[in-house]
């Protein structure tokens, strides 16, 4: 790490000063940073729920809250974590901060368009919210019918509409991008020599935008059959409720790859820059986030083995659910190899990043056991599924938001983390993590069901460890959230490229001015060629 | 089962051994492999740690064979896992065709669960050691799940269809029953257990419940009472077809298409007799939904099912059946042979 005091320049930041400034802003930086102030607020919501819920399981009967309120906070916990926190992390707060930057250009393509996104997720996270306030909604995330349409007495229709209306930013976020980096590259700057980050963001940008509608749709129609009666999904009223299965599975299954490709792109920026070396395979990593976003969008009903599907559809959903693993495990073994004979520092975002590897292998690992039908049907809703998806969003997802948000920090504040505390959370964060999940692929395959206010008393070993890991993983959560804020003040000013990093984000400075770039740069290299750093920096 | 700690469920059906074997072998697969990544991982980053800031990593050869081999290696082990959970699959999906036939239905938040021969139990279910056992299931409102970590089996229950799940119990004992599907407010009391017992003690349990007429039997009364016999004629031509022989065989509609009278469908001609109308028959029969529940509904199946199956069962009000005759004439369920009367309605 490079430390260096630097006379205050012109940057985003200080550019304009006032409230104002920064709800008008059409400056993708800025734009970033208000998703970033927002999405935290719902992680901390959605977190508390979570507290509520591990505290209500220490014991077996249900004693802490009622039923109701139970099935509320897991339902508000998972649309929080899932629609306000997840979907936007990655793309919104570091995409929308990063992709002009490291594509060299000014902006997005659609600036206003950008701000009219994050507007959009407001209005729709204050939906979400306003139904918590007057009654919260007690479906779950799935919204499985006829539970939802006829049978809930919550405030489904306005919850699903709040889901709906973020929807749209999801999917003019993704517009943006994929715009933005068909026609914005700097000079020089071709397909093959974008940062890793880029391809991946730009494959879940595709996502968003063709996944996204059916999503909206299937709301639409649920709020359509519960307010007006109409026949869809309840077979009272003439519908079908797996049709609205395959729905919701159609978004919701490529929704975990909108989750996790952008971590993936973090991953890949982390592990280059930490053993200074070129991602190794580099078209293979960037082609296996294309296929994963082709192939997610092909395996929705392996979430249905035991909904009612035939049998042959659940043995062409198995089978194609293997193939989106090939891809997936092609990853990992890059990441691997890169690190052969590199110059490894153990940074903060370097230990996110080997978290993200080793919580996102066992994640993926179960995944392979999910889609095996005959292992499937008995561990299906039960919590040996919630461990597997909590490996990936929280133990995957999650880890990558933290060690990119640490890595860019620097370039996004102008100043430098707590490197003792930062290295401190991080393995909190990765022994809370497994401990609350672990427990939970044992008592899954013991038979323990998922969504169960109370249970048998065989179960409370692993609930109590679980509950014990979740305490430990809220302090890892804490620490960072306070020291990024500590850090705004009184951390170290930061250099302009204290990782000694290759993206063009690096070439400018920290903070970077309005504009991004002094001068626009031209793209001689391909990605990761750390020679031409050690040539600038010697030079 | 004695310690507080366990990893793998009790075992009470031939399935739960078939998944349990494959949950090894997944689990072999999977700690083979990620112990090889981190192992790889924390040596790499050991051994290339960095030493100095003026380090220069040179570019390492980046072998397509490599890239082949951890592509398609992982795949083959991968193939294992999908042909061998498949076979479990199909084994799961297809009952042995002598096993005996219960009927459940999943309501906000109870099991209740009917035997051929009458008895009805609620969050419980008693079934013979040794038997394989057949569940048809429906549900009054929401999706729900039955699941028995025991067998591991589990299958949705949903309403307006029948699904089924079978399994063989192998032990005897008491087992959890659970819903699986998320299904409202007491979703977690929505909790029973399954009681393996030796065959003669379920012999003595099924006598022991005094009182339950068989499901035929109320199936009758209630084709009775509803007056079904008016028009589905057994003497001589209806107004509608003669249901005797009807169960299983393919059915010819209006429309020129062919259906198979299965419990669906006769679920759907009472509900919705318009949906698919017999060819040569005038679309006359109101619905009856709404006057039969779900289990009314099972009845009249097993009662409409037993028609034809026996010269005896075919003619109407004949009295009580003697519950072990019963046994033995309907536990073939749909593959049984008809004996009796042809069948004439479905011919013209």
């Amino acid at each position: 790490m490079i430390t260096a005091t630097v006379e205050a320049r012109d940057n985003y930041l200080t550019h304009e000063y006032g409230v104002k400034s920064w709800l008008l802003t059409k400056d993708h930086k800025r734009i970033a940073l208000l998703y970033l102030a927002s999405i935290t607020f719902f992680f901390f919501l959605g977190g508390i729920f979570a507290t509520i819920i591990r505290l209500e399981l220490l014991t077996p009967p249900g004693d802490l809250v009622s039923s109701q309120t139970y099935n509320k906070l897991f339902s508000l916990h998972g649309i929080i974590m899932v629609f306000l926190f997840l979907i936007p992390s990655i793309p919104a707060t570091l995409g929308n901060f990063l992709v002009p930057m490291m594509l060299g250009c000014k902006d997005l393509a659609f600036p206003k368009l950008n701000l009219l996104s994050w507007y959009i997720f407001v209005v729709g996270g204050l939906f979400v919210l306003y139904a918590m306030l007057i009654g919260g909604v007690d479906t779950g995330w799935t919204f499985y019918v006829p539970l939802s349409t006829s049978y809930a007495n919550t405030y489904v229709i306005l919850t699903a509409v709040g889901v709906f209306i973020t929807g749209f930013s999801s999917i003019l976020t993704g517009l943006n991008f994929i715009v933005t980096v068909h026609r914005m590259r700097a000079p020089g700057l071709t397909w093959f020599r974008l940062p890793l980050f880029i391809w991946s963001t730009y494959a879940t940008s595709v996502i968003q935008v063709l996944g996204t509608p059916v999503i909206a749709v299937t709301l639409l129609l649920v709020a359509l059959e519960r307010g007006f009666h109409l026949g869809i999904f309840d077979p009272a009223l003439g519908g079908d409720p797996v049709l609205f299965q395959h729905l919701f599975w159609f978004y919701s299954h490529p929704a975990v790859y909108i989750m996790v490709l952008p971590a993936m792109g973090v991953v890949s920026e982390l592990v280059s820059t930490y053993s200074r070396k070129k991602v190794f395979g580099y078209k293979f990593v960037a082609f296996a986030s294309v296929a994963i976003a082709i192939l997610g969008f092909l395996v929705w009903g392996h979430h249905m083995f035991v909904a009612g599907q035939s049998v042959y559809a659940s043995m062409v959903f198995s089978m194609l659910s293997y193939l989106v693993a090939v891809p997936s495990a092609i990853k990992v073994f890059n990441w691997t190899a890169t690190l052969y004979k590199g110059s490894i520092s153990y940074d903060t975002p370097m230990l996110y990043a080997f978290g993200f590897i080793g919580l996102f292998t066992m994640g993926g690992l179960t995944g392979t056991f999910l889609a095996s039908l005959g292992f499937d049907v008995h561990v299906t809703d039960t919590y040996f599924v919630v461990a597997h998806f909590h490996y990936i969003m929280v133990g995957g997802t999650m880890m990558a938001y933290l060690g990119g948000l640490h890595y860019w920090w620097p370039k996004i504040s102008g100043r430098m983390y707590p490197e003792g505390w930062a290295k401190l959370s991080a393995l909190v964060v990765f022994l809370g993590f497994n401990l609350t999940f672990f427990p939970q692929f044992i008592m899954g395959y013991l038979g323990m069901p998922r969504r169960y206010h109370a249970y048998p008393e065989e179960f409370q070993v692993y609930h109590v460890l679980s509950t014990a890991g979740a305490s430990v993983l809220a302090v890892g959560y804490l620490i960072p959230a306070m020291y990024f804020i500590w850090s705004l003040r009184y951390g170290p000013i930061a250099p302009d490229n204290p990782w000694r990093a290759t993206g063009l984000e690096w070439q400018t400075s920290s903070p970077p001015p309005p504009d991004n770039f002094e001068i626009t740069p031209v793209v001689t290299h391909e990605a990761y060629d750390y020679s031409v750093v050690e040539e600038m920096t010697v030079g | 089962m004695n310690s507080s700690f366990q990893f793998f469920p009790e075992q009470a059906s031939a399935t739960a051994q078939h998944v349990d074997h494959l949950a090894i072998y997944l689990i072999v697969v999977a700690t083979i492999f990620s112990a090889a990544i981190f192992m790889l991982i924390l040596y790499f980053a050991v051994k290339y740690r960095r030493r100095s800031e003026h380090e220069r990593p040179h570019a390492t050869p980046e072998p397509m064979a490599l890239e082949m081999a951890w592509s398609i290696i992982p795949f083959g082990l991968m193939i294992v896992m999908f042909v061998w959970g498949a076979s479990i699959y199909f084994e799961m999906a297809r009952p042995p065709n002598d096993a005996m036939n219960i009927y459940v239905v999943g309501k906000q938040w109870m099991w209740k669960t009917q035997h051929l021969e009458g008895q009805r139990e609620i969050n419980e279910l008693h079934i013979p050691l040794g038997r394989a056992v057949r569940l048809t299931m429906t549900s009054e409102d929401v999706i729900h799940s039955f699941f028995v970590p025991a067998f591991r089996e589990k299958f949705d229950v949903l309403p307006g269809r029948y699904t089924t799940a079978w399994f063989k119990p192998t032990k005897a004992g008491k087992f959890h029953l659970f819903c699986a599907e998320y299904c409202g407010t007491l979703h977690s009391g929505m909790i029973g257990s399954v009681y393996v017992m030796e065959p003669a003690e379920y012999e003595r349990w099924l006598a022991g419940g005094a009182g339950f007429e068989s499901l035929v039997s109320s199936g009758q009364k209630l084709f009775e009472y509803l007056a079904c016999a008016n028009c589905h004629r057994t003497d001589k031509p209806g107004r509608c077809p003669n249901l005797v022989g009807l169960f299983g065989k393919p059915v010819l509609m209006t429309g020129g298409e062919n259906f198979t009278a299965d419990e669906a469908y006769i679920r759907e001609s009472i509900l919705n007799p318009s949906a698919k109308v017999v060819a040569g028959y005038q679309n006359i029969m109101p619905s009856f939904q709404g006057l039969v529940t779900e289990e009314d509904l099972l009845q009249l199946i097993e009662y409409i099912k037993s028609l034809g199956q026996k010269p005896e069962s075919a003619s109407p009000a004949t009295g009580a059946i003697p519950p072990a005759l019963e046994r033995r004439g309907t536990a073939g369920g749909p593959t049984s042979r008809s004996t009796g009367r042809r069948p004439e309605a479905q011919k013209r």
